[in-house]
């Protein structure tokens, strides 16, 4: 044992002035609406997020319904399929995926974590949250806007996006969606800037950076990438946004649109993918990195043994961010790239699964000879890294460009990104609300309704996506509402496709049981008491559960130790609180 | 994407060469005790609002980092007609620099405690700021009736775009340098926090110069030739 408390500084003066009275809010207004607690925050993040992608969800099944049953349902015209897809994967990556990891837990578990009473710029963080809303509503509004939303995909390449041809090309979906995206960013970057600088200057004392939990190091380095790769879809906004509507040529070559020639000419649809995928790529680990934090902290926990190589996942965690903006190309691999090009980006991609995969050993290790509690935490934690190193296996496949050539734009490339960074992070979204929702409500989530939801999730997920390689190695293109049997097929799909629906229709259902089981546990969940998990990190030491406004009532927590001392020999119990100074009594206070 | 790949380099340099000080090497698992690197806690000194605004320039300097690359991408395509460059932006640079002497001098004053010399420092600056924006706008009314308007070509497009983005941020800046100036105007206002406020300021407006010599000298096409130079010196 290091001992490392410098000598002089033994007792440990009181690290601020009881300011509690600053925390009392004075309306219902400001308590639960104007908040600028960032608990009520995340809560607010969370829920709105929640809402929009119940949307995204139920988008999913009208595309299901669509594929598995084609012909059957005339509403779902061709257009209207695009504009299903096109906002389904948008509300998803952005607007529920990276909404609920940074501004969600991100906002609820940051200044508990580290020990703060609060976000460092409460109000800039109240404010982040409102133009949040404002963006999905903007999107939102897109639905009801005259052609409706957008139809572009959800990466609204130009030059189909602004054209007529497309739906809410020559409308107002476009306009929407890029006005949406740019709110987001704007309102994301204010919330951001409180996440990094949080870490950075409100920890308590005796929190260094290499004692705090991986939770925050994954949120915190996402929180970096994303500041720095969301301005790259604000550029490629602006710049379609002056395409579509002041008539600029930054992307738009030039074009004949039934037999009439269009106002553009010279651009470069090819500058809007680079723009797009310098942000796009950094925005999967953007979602993953939060999740990779999480699950090593949900397995630590579960498994009550310290994470394996502590060191190694924070700098794995910090390598893949720096290392995920030098990849983007891997998305352009058909965009006819000089080869040498496609081979540089092909061998960074190959580079950047060392990190990862590290991670993935040390998980592995650390439930190695564990004592594993099967707890929904837990399961889904497993989930996690099955279906993890699943997606990331057919990732290393599309990596490379040979492969990649004619798997290109087929349903292999949706189910492997689905499986990656669609499954696997929403998995960890779940067992980190059966985990910290406790600590949220004070009351238990219940466990025969969390089972059912896993076990369907979990079942239902694979019998979806996996059978999806399958088809898309037979040869169906991705983005088709309608494929019949084509001869470019080595197969027939229809009757995989159907059961494919079916399980989308039973999964989406089990979500249901899930949100009633949020509200059920409300009122009738069991009584959870401060720690019901035997935890060590700070969070779970609050002296009051849930946690009031200011976190830790008169004093913050010193912090004695790392996050993961469970299981030390000799120790009272299987676990010791970061802020228990065991063996050694605690810092006399002046 | 060569601008923003050397501007995150380093980003990326700065990153890790602040994590490596911040014992990234340690071992968590073999030590105890409360750490106190600083004697109250073990977070930096330097004022919170100073790392968030540094923080938020890098960010900054990334979005324009993304625009000068976007437009040294869009240069090489065979339609770019880059306009003149109206002689107005010269007096606005002027202009620009004088605002962010008057800040400096501002911070010096807000130093030394002499609260009528910032008051005048914040004026000067504000008043200078909004004469640029005028002139910024005057330019582009020049331009426009020179029939250089935003569609006709790309350069003139960015010429638009990021003159205008620039402006919005000189903007948002008032909004801060406002409640400052009315910080300076308020006599109970301690002046250490003045002085904070003060200096935010002239760091920002000091950064937004150096991106707008930057934006003149992508507009001027001087980045080509220096690209050029550079390729000649590397061959
Ligand atoms: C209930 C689970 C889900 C089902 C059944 C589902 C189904 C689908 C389907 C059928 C498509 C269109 C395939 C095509 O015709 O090209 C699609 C596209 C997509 N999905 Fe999902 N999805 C689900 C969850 C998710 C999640 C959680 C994400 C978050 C990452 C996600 C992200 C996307 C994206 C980015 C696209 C591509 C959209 C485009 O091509 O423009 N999906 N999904
Ligand atoms: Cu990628």
């Amino acid at each position: 044992m290091v001992d490392a408390t410098p000598r002089s500084h033994r007792d440990v003066p009181p690290a601020e002035v009881p300011e509690v009275e600053l925390y009392h809010p004075r309306s219902w207004w400001t308590t639960y609406v104007f908040s600028q607690d960032a608990k009520v925050i995340a809560i607010q993040y969370a829920g709105t997020a929640i809402a929009i992608g119940l949307v995204a969800l139920v988008l999913s099944w009208l595309m299901r319904l669509q594929l598995g049953f084609p012909g059957t349902f005339d509403f779902i015209t061709p257009e209207a399929y695009y504009q299903f897809i096109t906002m389904h994967g948008m509300i998803m990556v952005i607007y529920l995926l990276t909404a609920i990891f940074l501004g969600g837990f991100g906002n609820y578990l940051i200044p508990l974590m580290v020990g703060a009473r609060d976000m460092v710029f409460p109000y800039v963080n109240m404010l982040s949250y409102w133009v949040y809303l404002l963006a999905v509503v903007v999107l939102a509004a897109s639905f009801f806007a005259p052609g409706g939303p957008t139809g572009a995909g959800w990466t609204l390449y130009p030059p189909q996006a602004i054209l007529s041809g497309t739906p809410g090309g020559n409308d107002w979906g476009i306009i929407l969606m890029l006005v949406s995206l740019i709110l987001f960013i704007i309102g994301f970057t204010m919330g951001g800037l409180n996440y990094v600088i949080t870490v950075i200057q409100g920890r308590t004392r005796g929190m260094t950076l290499m004692r705090m939990p991986l939770t925050v190091w994954g949120i915190f380095t996402a929180t970096v990438m994303a500041l720095f790769a969301f301005p790259a879809l604000f550029v490629a906004c602006v710049m379609m946004l002056f395409d579509r509507l002041l008539g600029t040529s930054f992307f738009m070559p030039a074009l004949v649109e039934m037999g009439e020639l269009l106002r553009y000419g010279g651009g470069s649809p090819i500058l809007f993918q680079h723009l797009f995928w310098f942000f796009g790529h950094p925005e999967v680990y953007i979602v993953a990195l939060p999740a990779f934090g999480i699950v090593s902290d949900l397995i630590s926990t579960h498994a009550r043994k310290n994470i394996f190589g502590y060191r190694m996942m924070v700098w794995a965690i910090v390598i893949i961010g720096a290392l995920s903006f030098v990849v983007w190309a891997h998305h352009m691999y058909v965009s006819g790239m000089h080869p040498w090009f496609g081979f540089f980006f092909a061998t960074t991609t190959l580079i950047i699964a060392v990190p990862t995969a590290i991670k993935v050993y040390n998980w592995v290790l650390t439930l190695w000879r564990g004592d594993i509690h099967l707890t929904l935490p837990m399961l889904f934690a497993l989930a996690f890294i099955v279906t993890f190193v699943n997606g990331g296996l057919t990732g290393l496949f599309l990596g490379n460009v040979v492969v990649d050539v004619p798997l290109s734009d087929t349903m292999f490339v949706v189910a492997h990104f689905h499986m990656v960074m669609g499954v696997a992070p929403i998995l960890v979204i779940f067992g980190a609300i059966y985990h910290w929702y406790p600590k949220i409500t004070g009351r238990m989530l219940d466990e025969r309704m969390g089972q059912f939801h896993f076990w369907v999730t979990f079942i239902g997920a694979y019998a979806i996506f996996f059978p999806m390689h399958y088809v898309g190695l037979v040869g169906v293109p991705r983005r088709y509402p309608e494929i019949g049997a084509e001869a470019f097929m080595t197969a027939p799909v229809g009757g995989l496709n159907a059961f494919i629906s079916v399980a989308a229709f039973v999964v989406g259902f089990a979500q249901m049981v899930f949100l009633f089981n949020l509200l059920w546990s409300l009122r009738h969940g069991r009584e959870a008491g401060s720690n019901p998990w035997r935890a060590t990190t700070l969070e779970w030491q609050t002296p009051t559960t849930p946690p009031p406004h200011g976190n830790w009532g008169e004093e913050r927590p010193l912090v004695y130790r790392w996050a993961y001392d469970y299981s030390v020999p000799g120790a009272p119990q299987d676990f010791i609180a970061q802020n228990d100074p065991w063996p050694d009594r605690p810092a006399r206070r002046p | 994407m060569s601008a923003v790949l050397v501007f995150l380099a380093v980003v990326i340099g700065f990153s890790f060469w602040w994590l490596y000080h911040q014992k990234v090497m340690e071992k968590p698992w073999l030590e105890r005790g409360v750490h106190t690197a600083l004697p109250e806690t073990d977070v930096s000194g330097m004022p919170t609002a100073k790392i968030a605004l540094a923080v938020f320039l890098a960010v900054v300097g990334s979005l324009f980092a993304l625009f000068a690359s976007a437009y040294f991408m869009r240069m090489n395509y065979a339609d770019w007609q880059a306009p003149p460059m109206p002689r107005l932006l010269w007096l606005n640079t002027g202009v620009l620099v004088m605002a962010s002497v008057a800040l400096s001098c501002a911070v010096r004053a807000a130093r030394d405690g002499q609260r009528a010399l910032v008051r005048l420092g914040l004026a000067a600056a504000g008043l200078a700021s909004l004469v640029f924006l005028a002139g910024q706008l005057f330019a582009w009314h020049s331009l426009a009736a020179a029939g250089h308007y935003l569609d006709v070509n790309p350069a003139n497009g960015f010429f638009y775009l990021l003159t205008g983005v620039h402006g919005l941020h000189i903007l948002g800046g008032l909004v801060a340098l406002a409640r400052s100036m009315g910080r300076a105007w308020t006599r109970e206002v301690p002046a250490e926090r003045l002085r904070l406020g003060v200096e935010l300021c002239a760091a920002y407006w000091h950064f937004l110069l150096f991106v707008w010599l930057g934006i003149l000298v992508l507009l001027a096409g001087w980045a080509g030739d220096l690209i050029a130079l550079c390729r000649q010196i590397l061959a």
